[in-house]
């Protein structure tokens, strides 16, 4: 369609001489070129360039205040003898594994609930979204409270029904500590979840749920053999998202722990701020950071996978 | 006449079918029942949040007199000392500052980005489109280390402009995402109408495309908003001193101390820290949904 509007315009320009100017705004690859640039600026100064500065500052000593010189892989080398930094990839990796399975579960639960028909559906759709709105660190904070190890409401509530003589220690022990913390940020997560995958659901047809029925189909047939398939292209991308953002999560467990008790909630992303900013070895903070880097490609490569079945499947072909 | 008053009737029979299925008994337990727990679960946090901010000091972490879940006294005293007697207004100042020059920027940004990938379609314009997508997979926790060290060479340090210039790293690639679906939807005929009538393309962005696509960019600049208002680990490595921090950093840092009833202030402050979220999303439930989903459905 737009290529006829080029003929047009370039006959034009064959009667007048083009000028500099002329041929600028006509031509759509300079065109296209001074409209990327503010964002291009943006993204090359201060994305692009500081990923390839993280990896570069990986393979240098440098700390906050001093230029650091290259030495290889010796920061990396130091790392995989460092029992700390190992604990930390079992704590993100358990962390976003057991966060991301109920999330999911329990997030596609609610969407499933939600697309039922409820009374007051609008009302009930926004509050679900309340904990994905609110700043995390603050609801953080309020968990922090709640899960406090003298005051905490739940242990009180539990020892009012009798089911329990002492308080739990929420924070201070590490098991528990890893299950509070795993909590919370599903607390966090579920609403994100279950209202993109309810956005999912309400583009599935409701005719293809009819002929099931007359078909004979249980529920359970109905989900199984018609949303599940039709949603997996969606539950891909959400998911994605969802493990990424859970693997390189950091204010939830600054708030609550600081990584410990005896580091065993540090993930990555708070031990390489430990080393880094407060630790002032900003070498081998980049190259914690950086070793997320190959976890995040795997997410990245199955997103792009649910990406091109969805195209696939919408048989669309995408211009 | 008859084929589609059977089909009517049809399409009754079967909903009046299903409604006879599920009785209220059992969708009180299959529905309603695990609704209301998850909704119980998802807002009990804020209750307790607002119900400590509320408490006065002696009925806060006195359970044994006094019913926890409930207070029989409010006070204003937690509430009043945060905007009062803290640095409240002025980090709410800086928040505001931040959140709104970084989101004018990003979508400044985004639209003339999102409009030249989809409309303009230079070559090349595909592969920028999935660089872009690229990019918003780039989580700020493995950017945060670099960053520092480029915001202290370029003398930003302990400067609002360092988070307005680097949130657009997590807002314009949302966004151009976001827009790009918004501008694929308005018809091309429009476009070339006023590419005949001689309009310029910028022209064309401004008067046509831009009105027509209000809903996505409200959507974009209230998501966007939010997501500068709610970063906290750029903020908290680029910023040093008080009196620039934004609400999270500050909230975090400042009223974390020793004092046993420190949790009403604590809670005061977690409490007027989200309330201009929560606000501003009670106006605009549906244009948060449409960012959200449209994002990620693109």
């Amino acid at each position: 369609m737009s290529e006829q509007a080029l003929p047009m315009a370039r006959q034009r320009l064959a009667i007048a001489e083009p000028t500099a100017w002329e041929r600028l705004v006509t031509n759509r690859n300079w065109l296209g070129f001074w409209f990327m640039m503010p964002a291009a600026a943006i993204l090359i100064l201060f994305l692009a360039y500081p990923l390839f500065l993280g990896v570069w500052l990986s393979f240098t000593d440098t700390r906050i205040g001093r230029d650091g010189v290259f030495i290889g892989l010796e920061n990396y080398e130091w790392l995989s003898d460092d029992s700390i930094f190992l604990q930390s990839i079992f704590n993100t990796v358990l962390y976003t594994t057991v966060a991301s399975i109920v999330k999911f579960a329990l997030g596609l639960y609610l969407a499933l609930l939600l697309n039922e028909r409820v009374p007051f559906k609008a009302i009930v759709r926004s509050i679900v979204l309340i904990p994905f709105i609110v700043p995390t660190v603050l609801s953080a904070l309020a968990f922090w409270w709640i899960y406090d190890t003298q005051f905490s409401i739940i242990s009180w509530s539990l020892k009012q029904l009798g089911l329990l003589d002492t308080n739990i220690d929420f924070l201070g022990n590490p098991f528990n500590a890893r299950v509070s913390v795993i909590i919370a940020n599903i607390w966090r997560g579920v609403p994100f979840v279950a209202i993109t995958l309810l956005a999912g659901l309400q583009t599935v047809s409701p005719s293809l749920y009819e002929a099931a029925t007359l078909d004979g189909a249980t529920r359970w047939q109905i989900f199984r053999y018609i949303t599940y398939p039709l949603l997996t292209p969606i539950i891909a991308v959400v998911m994605t998202f969802s493990v990424l953002f859970t693997f390189t999560d950091f204010q939830l467990i600054w708030v609550l722990t600081r990584g410990g008790p005896v580091n065993a909630t540090h993930l990555m992303a708070t031990l390489s701020y430990q080393r880094a900013i407060l630790g002032g070895r900003l070498g081998e903070g980049a190259a914690i950071a950086t070793s997320m880097i190959p976890f995040l490609v795997v997410a990245i490569m199955v997103s792009f996978y649910g990406l091109q079945k969805r195209k696939w499947q919408q048989g669309e072909n995408n211009d | 006449m008859t084929d589609t008053s059977l089909k009517a009737t049809n399409n009754d029979d079967h909903s009046v079918g299903m409604d006879y299925l599920e009785k209220l008994s059992s969708r009180l337990v299959t529905l309603y029942l695990p609704l209301g727990i998850i909704m119980v679960s998802l807002l009990f946090p804020f209750y307790w949040m607002a119900l400590t901010a509320i408490k006065p000091d002696d009925q806060l972490l006195d359970f044994a007199r006094v019913n926890p879940f409930w207070t029989t006294a409010p006070t204003f005293k937690h509430i009043y000392k945060l905007l009062f007697e803290s640095q409240y207004p002025l980090w709410l100042w800086n928040t505001m500052y931040v959140a709104v020059c970084a989101t004018m920027l990003s979508i400044i940004a985004s639209v003339m980005a999102a409009y030249s990938i989809v409309r303009l379609r230079y070559k090349g314009a595909q592969l920028v489109g999935m660089l872009i997508f690229l990019a918003y997979l780039v989580p700020p926790s493995i950017l945060f280390i670099p960053l520092a060290s480029v915001i202290y060479s370029y003398g930003l340090f302990d400067s609002p402009l360092a988070l307005i210039l680097v949130y657009p790293t997590i807002l314009i690639p949302f966004s151009t995402w976001l827009l790009m679906g918004y501008f694929k939807s308005i018809p091309y005929e429009l476009e070339e109408c006023a590419l005949i009538d001689g309009a310029t393309r910028w022209q064309i962005l401004t008067r046509i495309v831009l009105p027509l696509a209000i809903p996505g960019l409200i959507s974009a600049f209230i998501f966007s908003f939010t997501l500068c208002w709610n970063e906290f680990i750029y903020a908290l490595t680029f910023l040093s001193s008080n009196e620039n921090k934004t609400i999270p950093v500050a909230i975090v840092n400042e009223f974390v101390d020793g004092d046993i009833y420190r949790w009403g202030s604590l809670m005061a402050g977690a409490l007027m820290g989200s309330l201009p979220l929560v606000i501003l999303y009670a106006f605009f439930v549906e244009h948060y949904v449409s960012a959200m989903t449209g994002a990620v459905k693109e």
